[in-house]
């Protein structure tokens, strides 16, 4: 199953902003975060991949353990809505300009 | 790619800035402004009215992704080729009101130019409010991919 991974996608999912929220407060093993939900680990190994994808965690090599932690630059991204508001115009603008690039006066 | 388009956006202020360099000569950035069919173009917009001219009105809607059409319009105020163009603009169905916009249009060499548009809101939440929608539709377009697989898959 081929997805387009984006931070919109990664905080659009309720045990995933919860997975967010916990490794926040420390960094922590794949098998301490699954331990905080019902689902399986398989479930759960998969919400860590896709906010990996996202840049959200980051990985980091403890002795022979995985930690992931918050890349709270990433996050910060994202509580900068701005953003949205500025690719929108910057995608209509990018329109124009190849629009206009083509125009042949009548 | 390399992101052109500067948004300024002052805390606790009513107002924003768009400001964007093109690779157009300046005639051709304020005719995709002014000839119907290209606004249609390059906004996604169907455009039912617009008078390029002070006391002119103008109206698009648009439809969204979803199918749903969204109406806008204002009033325009200053219709100058190739410099400015002053004009109101407001949301239907929305409670928004009207915005106040300053379009300014400046060359820069024979081959490029500049916008700058200058937005006033009626306050500080209006604006924000404004500033967060494609954020919004972002999350909820997720939502609804989202929706769209869990549905494949049972």
């Amino acid at each position: 199953m081929e997805l387009r991974r984006d931070v919109f996608q990664a905080i659009a999912d309720p045990t995933r902003r919860a997975i967010i929220a916990l490794v926040a407060m420390q960094a922590m093993t794949p098998g301490a975060i699954a331990g905080n939900f019902d689902s399986s680990r398989q479930t759960i190994s998969k919400h860590i991949q896709i906010l990996s994808e996202c840049e959200l965690l980051q990985q980091k090599q403890k002795g022979r353990e995985i930690h992931y932690h918050l890349n709270a630059l990433k996050l910060k991204e994202i509580a900068d809505f701005v953003e949205p508001f500025r690719k929108l115009w910057d995608d209509r603008f990018n329109k124009l300009e190849s629009i206009m690039k083509n125009y042949q006066p009548k | 790619m390399e992101m052109k388009t500067k948004v300024h956006v002052e805390e606790g202020k009513q107002e924003l800035l768009i400001s964007r360099e093109f690779d157009l000569p300046i005639h051709l950035l304020f005719k995709a402004y002014e000839e119907p069919e290209i606004v249609e173009q390059w906004m996604g917009t169907k455009v039912i009215k617009l008078e390029n001219k002070k006391h002119g009105s103008w109206q698009f809607i648009t439809t969204d992704p979803m199918g749903n059409k969204h109406g806008f319009h204002g009033t325009i105020h200053a219709f100058i080729p190739d410099e400015k163009i002053t004009r109101t603009f407001e949301m239907e169905n929305a409670d928004f009101g009207p915005q106040l916009e300053f379009l300014e249009f400046e060359e820069i060499d024979d081959k490029t130019s500049k916008l700058t548009m200058h937005v006033i809101f009626r306050s500080v939440e209006i604006r924000d409010e404004i500033l967060k929608l494609p954020f919004r539709q972002g999350i909820n377009m997720a939502h609804n991919r989202l929706q769209e697989i869990v549905k494949k898959l049972t």
